[in-house]
């Protein structure tokens, strides 16, 4: 299946990524070329092959319900672009 | 010029013989030096390197301190570092200053390891090249008109210029092997989970593995020593006790079984690094090892399954630049939705955006079965391989990257292209497993690379073997063309001035 430039503006939507009209066609191209590379895949058999999501056979560690952590808000908003009274600022979501 | 191992550095910190104050001059004086050209830096740090040399040197006075203590050190520059510029080689990080040491950085300046700068990567550790980098490709010191791999390749070039001794690097599908072996140096990572993610900037979190660039595998044994062990902080840590790895230098492998996949050594492997490879095998023959024929049959299935698993991971982890608590923001935007896009749009560079866009598409509603499913369904076949041939030899060889350094400039057309360099690295990241590139000849005054592949947590026995032949050869030993050019003579390099080390032209044969 070819990726078209409608898929790749779905795509980029769903990514939060804005994609400028100079550099659209070569990331539609690129992009085909990768998907097409991967698709190979599909003539694997993997019939009743269990799905591997991690490299070790280990469990989800617990831990005891406490703090651990200071409250570093300062130090975090630091790199902030944008903070007033401890909020971060975003531009108007409310009209 | 010369470059220093740490384990002889150290000792001539133990000797007095130099102090690490000017250990850490000399290597701030070779990064003025070389580092314009190479560009294997994207930070120096001369006040913090001077400042933590000071305090190696009073407790080298008094006696105190381990075999790190005053060694100087760079970082790539994905490990956050508090008060320190951390950019991941990407514009959206070029204002980052993180407020917490990573665990790898923590650990080592416990140790008294003293970091002289970050250096240069691809752009969120995503490329084979360093082109990908926001602060510009750095160059081989070997050509300088050809890559040093990547994404580790500022750290590759560092070391093997010698401006630095060692420095850290990330493999997530071979990004401290393959610029190990295109830049003639040692580079390991170490098993999954063995070193704790905590601070480094993530790519894909079931792939991504810290660990080190070095001159020996005796040097890399000595940081893994200091890096490694369980962290409550990176919840997949391995709870495992961390054994002494120097200790376990130097065993006999006499008997022991290398597994050779004949998938390594198939047409695309160049011919003088086939012959390369070969040499090298066969000093291990010589010492009494026995070499196997393996088969790895779903080898073939691992750089797609690679570019299904590592995008779709990368694009979970990425999303959280959004322009809104840290990174960079676009100032042009409207609404919050135009914010996000933009500030994304603009601080990823070309492939960055590509891998996040390929894994929203394979994660996507209708696609995540055909893809995200069937590739950890192929990622189990690439790990059953594995595990069938451990059950039969003790270690896996064959070379690390299909040719030497290529051109800047010549794959970065071509994605697939570029993606395929890592056809012998890639699948070791899929199985978790610890791998390591040790230089073991040239192709065409080019450095090649061996790979050694170990079982999980192998890495004591893997070092092993690494060390065992650079006893043997002098390969490591080799320095590009004009290292560490301009760096100072006079009393500073008295204690550390070459003996003869070999430089340039390499025609030697293993002694």
């Amino acid at each position: 299946m070819k990726l078209t430039r409608q898929d790749v503006e779905q795509i980029a939507h769903l990514a939060r990524l804005e994609i400028g009209t100079d550099e659209i066609d070569g990331v539609v191209e690129k992009l085909d070329r990768i998907v097409s590379f991967v698709d190979q895949l599909q003539a694997a058999d993997t019939g009743s092959v269990a799905p591997m999501a991690h490299p070790l056979d280990m469990a989800q560690r617990l831990r005891p319900d406490a703090v651990t952590e200071q409250n570093r808000r300062d130090d975090y908003q630091r790199n902030a672009a944008g903070v007033a009274d401890g909020f971060y600022t975003v531009p108007r979501v409310i009209e | 010029m010369s470059r220093r191992t740490i384990t002889e550095l150290a000792r001539a910190l133990r000797a007095r013989e130099v102090s690490s104050r000017e250990l850490a001059a000399v290597a701030l004086a070779r990064i003025e030096a070389a580092d314009g050209e190479l560009n294997s830096f994207i930070s120096v740090e001369p006040a913090m390197a001077l400042a933590a040399a000071d305090r190696a040197d009073q407790q080298l006075a008094r006696g105190e301190g381990g075999p790190l203590t005053g060694i100087p050190f760079a970082h790539k520059d994905i490990f956050c570092t508090a008060g320190v510029k951390t950019t991941c080689g990407s514009k959206m990080l070029a204002g980052f200053i993180p407020p917490y040491d990573a665990t790898v950085v923590s650990r080592l300046a416990e140790a008294g390891i003293v970091m002289v700068g970050k250096t240069n990567m691809d752009e969120f550790a995503m490329g084979s090249s360093n082109e990908t980098s926001f602060f510009g490709p750095v160059r081989n010191p070997w050509d300088p008109h050809r890559s040093p791999g990547g994404s580790s390749g500022g750290s590759a070039a560092a070391v093997a210029a010698g401006l630095v001794p060692a420095a850290t690097g990330t493999d997530t599908g071979g990004s401290i092997r393959q610029p190990a072996a295109l830049t003639g140096i040692t580079g390991l990572k170490p098993t999954y989970g063995r070193v704790s993610r905590y601070g480094m900037v993530a790519f894909a979190s079931s792939l991504d593995q810290a660990g080190v660039l070095t001159l020996s595998a005796e040097d890399a044994a000595l940081l893994l020593g200091a890096m490694a062990g369980f962290d409550p902080r990176d919840s997949t840590s391995a709870d495992l006790p961390v054994p002494d790895y120097a200790a376990q230098l130097g065993s006999a492998v006499a008997g022991k079984r290398i597994g050779l996949p004949k998938e390594f050594f198939d047409a695309g492997l160049e011919p003088a690094s086939a012959t390369a490879v070969r040499e090298a095998l066969r000093i291990y023959e010589r010492l009494g090892a026995k070499l196997v024929e393996i088969s790895l049959p779903s080898l073939a299935l691992s750089v797609p399954t690679y570019y299904i698993v590592a995008p779709a991971e990368c694009s979970s982890n990425l999303s959280r630049f959004d322009g809104v608590r840290f990174g960079y923001r676009h100032e042009g935007a409207q609404t919050l939705e135009e914010l996000y896009k933009k500030s994304r749009g603009h601080g990823f560079g070309a492939e960055v955006k590509r891998r996040i866009l390929t894994g929203t598409y394979v994660l996507s509603a209708g696609y995540y079965d055909a893809y995200y499913l069937k590739a950890q369904k192929a990622r189990q076949l690439i790990a059953d391989d594995f595990r069938r041939c451990f059950a039969d030899v003790d270690i896996i060889a064959g070379p690390t990257a299909p040719t030497p350094a290529f051109r800047l400039g010549e794959k970065v057309d071509d994605p697939v292209q570029m993606y395929l360099n890592d056809i012998y690295t890639i699948a070791v990241n899929l199985a978790g497993l610890p791998g390591l590139s040790i230089p073991c000849g040239f192709s065409a005054g080019l450095p090649v690379g061996l790979q050694l592949i170990g079982p999980h947590f192998g890495e004591g026995p893997l070092l092993n073997f690494a060390h065992v032949y650079q006893r043997e050869t002098d390969w490591h030993t080799r320095l590009p063309p004009g290292a560490a050019v301009g760096a100072p003579s006079g009393a500073i390099n008295g204690g550390i001035a070459p003996e003869g080390a070999p430089t340039g032209a390499p025609t030697g044969k293993p002694r």
